[in-house]
This record gives structure tokens, C-alpha cells and sequence, in this order.
């Protein structure tokens, strides 16, 4: 399957990034790449094979109902880029209409 | 946000699929407004009332001081590892068991990307495909018969923090305040089929499904304080049509009463558009609770895009049937179930036993009063639903902190069976125990409320009644039988309520009615 700038633009778009045009053009390329290898499964036939919930074969990794100590405030701030009292600032959501 | 969760809502994307077809219904002849009936679906969340967060061991506390209740997993820092609620899972089998749902026996979690400051993560941990629970179904009861809503899936997933902004609303803000007190608080998320049709019907759904999770008290449920959410899909068809219109997706529901006006309003609306020959343009709409109307959201350039894909940092569940049993075990009777017992088992009313068993608590307590009092559960839940309700309401008190056992309230009825004190002192009586917890015995030592009991002592009392209302008394001999009842007030009066009305009846007209 070959990605397209408009497809890269998209998830771009979706991921918040912003690219240059050569930037597009490579990351275009690269994904088609990357795409085409995972197209090679298409050469199996997977009809009996279920889909993988994960990689590990692990279930059912579970903890009590049990409370822990949280951290200081001032220590979940600590890394906030603007913060007002005990809460973390954040620039404005929406445009205004 | 979750609320903004669309997963598996499969009717919706549906009926999104085929725009077309979904308008034939609206096309053609100008109709009625009133020919059109609505078609509704609702997504709900309830905040699971489980001690610590879903993936950490931060406590789930509501109102506390901001950011007071975060760790690196629910801020979301680098290299951390979410481990999931036990409790939560079982929360989420037995409501999905409560819901006649199937039970998933593999199970797992997904991301859900988005960018939104209340999500530090980027992705909220939801589920897709693989949802706890599927295919369920609750039995309302609706203008005195059932209706069967079904229910298309309950999923388990992680709240996100909460918003404060600058100037009071979003778009008029240029900045916002962010607590993640609430982030990673459980979520159950549990979606309804498009099966309800009139803003009653919702609203009775709505009011079952609060009942049933009370009932397994696994939320408390407080829509005002936001541990239960409703969102709304709705569109209006022709009446008789198997066709779905157009859905529209209605948000700021934020209490029962609001969900049932946005419905209303909303019904009318787009019949009046279909009536009119247009169409229905598919959006988000916002409830706004002071004009009381919906009015369109901001409309995304985007169409949604999650980006769904198993959540790589969580295993699988299995959720083996042994497990499945063990918490079927603890499910109570359920409300539906308590209500057709209550109409069996005590000869109530329908109204009674529905009012009785909507809150597990009431139901408790009219149970052990019936038990206690052994005579008529109706006098009981006359009480219950009368007196009680009255003075519970008016002092704003919940049924676990009345001060009334249920035993004493069952000693005092049986003081108004055995003559001791009459139904109206009953009512002071109860005013009194309700105020300070005392039994009604003593009440009854404390204030003198005892009901005279000797006849001769009372027949005094009316024979000086009489003899201060001549002219009245002249009256009811001369057949006026509405002056009675003023004489028997003033006895009632003269005795501080204390004689028996019937007593007093029989005396007075002893006395002055011939024959």
C-alpha cells in the first residue's frame, strides 16, 4: 500500500507534529516501506488465526483494591511548565467562535 | 474526554453509513410534526466506587484539595506501568451480570488517542472491541407496562481529570486550570440500544439503571456531582418506520430532569424539521440548561479518530466462569425482582412497591419494619412512604441516617393498633422519635400523649363540651349532622388530641342523636 502526503498528512495532523515538505516526501516514502513489509502477511493464510492481544503470554495481571500514597503536590507540579496554586495551567482549549 | 466515547455504539455509525436512507423518512409530503417519534439511545458512565484508581494506588476521592490525589502512572510520566483494579473488574462483571449481559471470557484494554489537557497521557485506556460485557438487556416499567431495553455493551475505563476555566467557560477563556484528582478514577461505561422511545422512557431507564447499580453498590451514582453521566443519542422517524433517522448526540445532560427536557426539546425540534421537508444534519449538540434548548456544538473539522490499538502496557483478561459464579454469588435481589415480590408477598400496590424498592436502603427498612411490626405492611408503607418520606425530605435526611429503627416504628404502630395512642398523636409521636431517636414508648411517658382509655373520664369531657356549646349541640339534634364535627374537634381539643375520635363520635351522639 503506497502512503501519500495527504495520508501523512493526516496523521500528522492527528499527532499534532508539523513537517516540512521534504520532510512529507520522506515520511511518505519511509511508511509505504514500512507498510509494504507488513503486507507481506497477506502471503499467509491467517483465517484461523485470531487476533493478538499481546505479545506477552501473560493473563490476568491484577492488584487489591488497596491505597497507596500519592505524591506531594508540589512534587506532581514539579515538572509543570505554568501552574496557578495547585493546579497545572494549561493555554486556552478553544478558540472562541 | 470520556465522555466523548463512541466505542462500539455500532447503531450510531450505522446509521451515520447511510445518510440517505436514514431521510427517507422526512422526504416527500410536508407532514405533521406529531407523526414523528423519537428514537433513543443512552450512553452512560458511572465512577466506580472503588478505594484506589483503576491502573495505580491513588485514592479515588472526590472534592479533595487539587492534584492531591496523582502519582507518576495517573499523571502519566515516562516509564511507568499501570496495573488494573481487581475490584473494578469485579465491579464491572457484576454489572454486567445485573444487566443480563454476557460476560466476556477474554477480555482486554485499548488506547484510545486524543489530545486533551484533561488526559495527561494523550490516550485514555479504554476498551474496543473486546468489552467486558455485551448483549444485555433491563425491564423498565413505563406507563404501567414493561419495556425491555437492551443493553449493546458495558465497558471498563479510566476517567480524566477535570477542567476549571479562567473566565467560566471554555471559549471565552484564555487559560484553563487542570486537576488530576479524577484522572484514572474508574469508569464503567455502559451503552444502551436505541430501544427507548418517548423522553419518559429515558428517564425511567435511567432511573432503573441508578436503581441497579445502588443496589450492587458499586457507584453512588450523584449526578450532581458528576459519578454518573448520561449522554444522549436521539433522532425522530415517521411513527411505524423501521427506519433510523439521522442520531444526534446530545451533551450537558447534567441531571435527570435536563435529560428528559433535552430529549423533549429535541424530539420536537427535529420532527418540526422533518415536517417541514428538510433534513437532519448529523452533530453534537449542547443542552443549555438556562434557555432551556439545545444548540449546536463546534463542529470539528476532523471526524473523530481514535487510533484504537491494544493497550501494549496491560495483559489480557480471562475471565474463567468460576469467577464469573463466585460474583454472581453476591449480586442482591435486584429491583425489578424486589418489586414483583413486594406486590406478591405484602399486597401492595404497584406505586407503593415501586417507590419502596427503588433505594436498596428504603426497601431494608420497610422490610425489617414489617418483619418487626408483624401486621399490615400496607400501614407500613403508609408510614414509610407518608410521615417518614415528609420528614426525610424536609430535613434532608438520608434513609441510613434516620434515627427511627425500624423496630420502633413498628412499636409504635402497634401502640395505635392497641388503643394506647391515637393515628393523629401518632403523627407527633413520630415527629418526636424522627427528632431524637427515642423509642415511641417513651415518648408517649414524656409528653402525656397516652389516649385516654377510660370511657368515663372521656364521657365527662364530652358532657362538658356540650354544655359549653349549647347552640351546636341544638343543631345536631335537630339532624344537622356537619355540627357533629365540631364537637368532636373540641373534644379532640379539650384533650390535646388525646381521645379516640371514634370513641368521641360515639359518645357525642349518645347523647344528642336520638334512637
Amino acid at each position: 500500500m503506497k502512503i501519500t502526503i495527504a495520508d501523512v498528512d493526516h496523521v500528522a495532523m492527528l499527532a499534532r507534529l508539523r513537517f516540512d515538505e521534504d520532510e512529507k516526501a520522506g515520511m511518505a516514502e519511509q511508511l509505504s516501506r514500512i507498510v509494504e513489509y507488513v503486507e507481506k502477511l497477506n502471503e499467509l493464510d491467517t483465517g484461523d488465526v485470531s487476533p493478538m492481544a499481546h505479545a506477552v503470554p501473560l493473563r490476568n495481571v491484577l492488584r487489591d483494591d488497596e491505597v497507596r500514597a500519592s505524591l506531594d503536590p508540589e512534587e506532581a507540579l514539579r515538572n509543570a511548565p505554568d501552574r496557578e496554586g495547585d493546579f497545572f495551567r494549561v493555554p486556552r482549549i478553544l478558540e472562541s467562535e | 474526554m470520556p465522555e466523548r466515547a463512541k466505542v462500539g455504539t455500532a447503531w450510531a455509525a450505522e446509521a451515520a453509513g447511510r445518510p440517505g436512507r436514514a431521510q427517507d423518512g422526512g422526504t416527500g409530503a410536508v407532514a405533521c410534526a406529531s407523526e414523528f417519534e423519537p428514537v433513543i439511545g443512552l450512553e452512560v458512565h458511572v465512577e466506580l466506587s472503588t478505594k484506589s484508581k483503576l491502573f495505580c494506588g491513588c485514592q479515588a476521592a472526590f472534592n479533595a484539595p487539587p492534584n492531591s490525589h496523582t502519582c507518576p502512572v495517573c499523571l502519566g510520566l515516562p516509564g511507568v506501568l499501570p496495573v488494573l483494579n481487581r475490584k473494578a473488574v469485579e465491579f464491572g462483571i457484576k454489572t454486567a451480570l445485573a444487566l443480563n449481559c454476557e460476560v466476556a471470557s477474554f477480555s482486554k484494554f485499548d488506547r484510545k488517542n486524543y489530545f486533551y489537557p484533561d488526559l495527561p497521557k494523550n490516550y485514555q485506556i479504554s476498551q474496543y472491541d473486546l468489552p467486558l460485557g455485551t448483549s444485555g438487556h433491563v425491564d423498565v416499567s413505563v406507563d404501567g407496562g414493561m419495556r425491555r431495553v437492551s443493553i449493546k455493551r458495558v465497558h471498563l475505563e479510566e476517567d480524566a481529570g477535570k477542567s476549571v476555566h479562567e473566565s467560566g467557560t471554555i471559549t471565552g477563556s484564555s487559560f484553563s486550570l487542570e486537576d488530576y484528582n479524577r484522572t484514572g478514577v474508574p469508569l464503567l461505561e455502559i451503552v444502551s440500544e436505541p430501544d427507548l422511545r418517548s423522553p419518559e422512557e429515558a428517564y425511567a431507564y435511567l432511573s432503573m439503571l441508578r436503581s441497579i447499580l445502588r443496589y450492587l453498590d458499586v457507584s453512588d451514582c450523584k449526578m450532581e456531582e458528576g459519578s454518573l453521566r448520561c449522554d444522549a443519542n436521539i433522532s425522530v422517524r415517521p411513527k411505524g418506520s423501521s427506519v433510523l433517522g439521522t442520531p444526534i448526540e446530545l451533551k450537558n445532560l447534567n441531571s435527570f430532569r435536563a435529560v428528559e427536557k433535552a430529549l423533549a426539546y429535541e424530539s420536537r425540534r427535529q420532527a418540526e424539521i422533518l415536517a417541514r421537508g428538510e433534513r437532519i444534519t448529523r452533530e453534537t449538540r449542547h443542552w443549555d440548561e438556562s434557555r432551556q434548548v439545545t444548540v449546536p456544538m463546534r463542529r470539528k473539522e476532523e471526524a473523530d479518530d481514535y487510533r484504537y490499538f491494544p493497550e501494549p502496557d496491560l495483559v489480557p483478561l480471562e475471565i474463567e466462569e468460576a469467577w464469573v459464579n463466585e460474583v454472581r454469588s453476591t449480586l442482591p435481589e435486584l429491583p425489578g425482582v424486589r418489586h414483583e415480590r413486594f406486590i406478591r408477598e405484602y399486597g401492595l400496590p404497584a406505586y407503593d412497591a415501586a417507590i419502596l424498592t427503588e433505594s436498596k436502603d428504603l426497601a431494608d427498612y420497610f422490610e425489617a419494619a414489617v418483619a418487626a411490626y408483624g401486621g399490615d405492611a400496607k400501614a407500613v408503607s403508609n408510614w414509610v412512604m407518608g410521615e417518614l418520606a415528609r420528614l426525610m425530605n424536609a430535613t434532608g435526611t438520608d434513609i441510613r441516617d434516620v434515627r427511627v429503627a425500624p423496630a420502633a416504628l413498628a412499636a409504635m404502630l402497634k401502640m395505635i393498633d392497641d388503643g394506647t395512642i391515637s393515628g393523629k398523636i401518632a403523627k407527633t409521636v413520630f415527629e418526636e422519635m424522627f427528632a431524637t431517636g427515642k423509642e415511641p414508648s417513651q415518648v408517649v411517658a414524656e409528653k402525656g400523649l397516652v389516649q385516654i382509655a377510660d370511657e368515663g373520664e372521656l364521657a365527662r369531657i364530652v358532657d362538658e363540651v356540650i354544655a359549653e356549646n349549647r347552640d351546636v349541640a341544638d343543631e345536631v339534634r335537630a339532624g344537622k349532622d356537619r355540627a357533629l364535627g365540631f364537637l368532636v374537634g373540641q373534644v379532640m381539643k379539650k384533650t390535646r388530641g388525646r381521645a379516640n375520635p371514634q370513641a368521641v363520635n360515639r359518645l357525642l351522639r349518645e347523647r344528642l342523636v336520638p334512637g
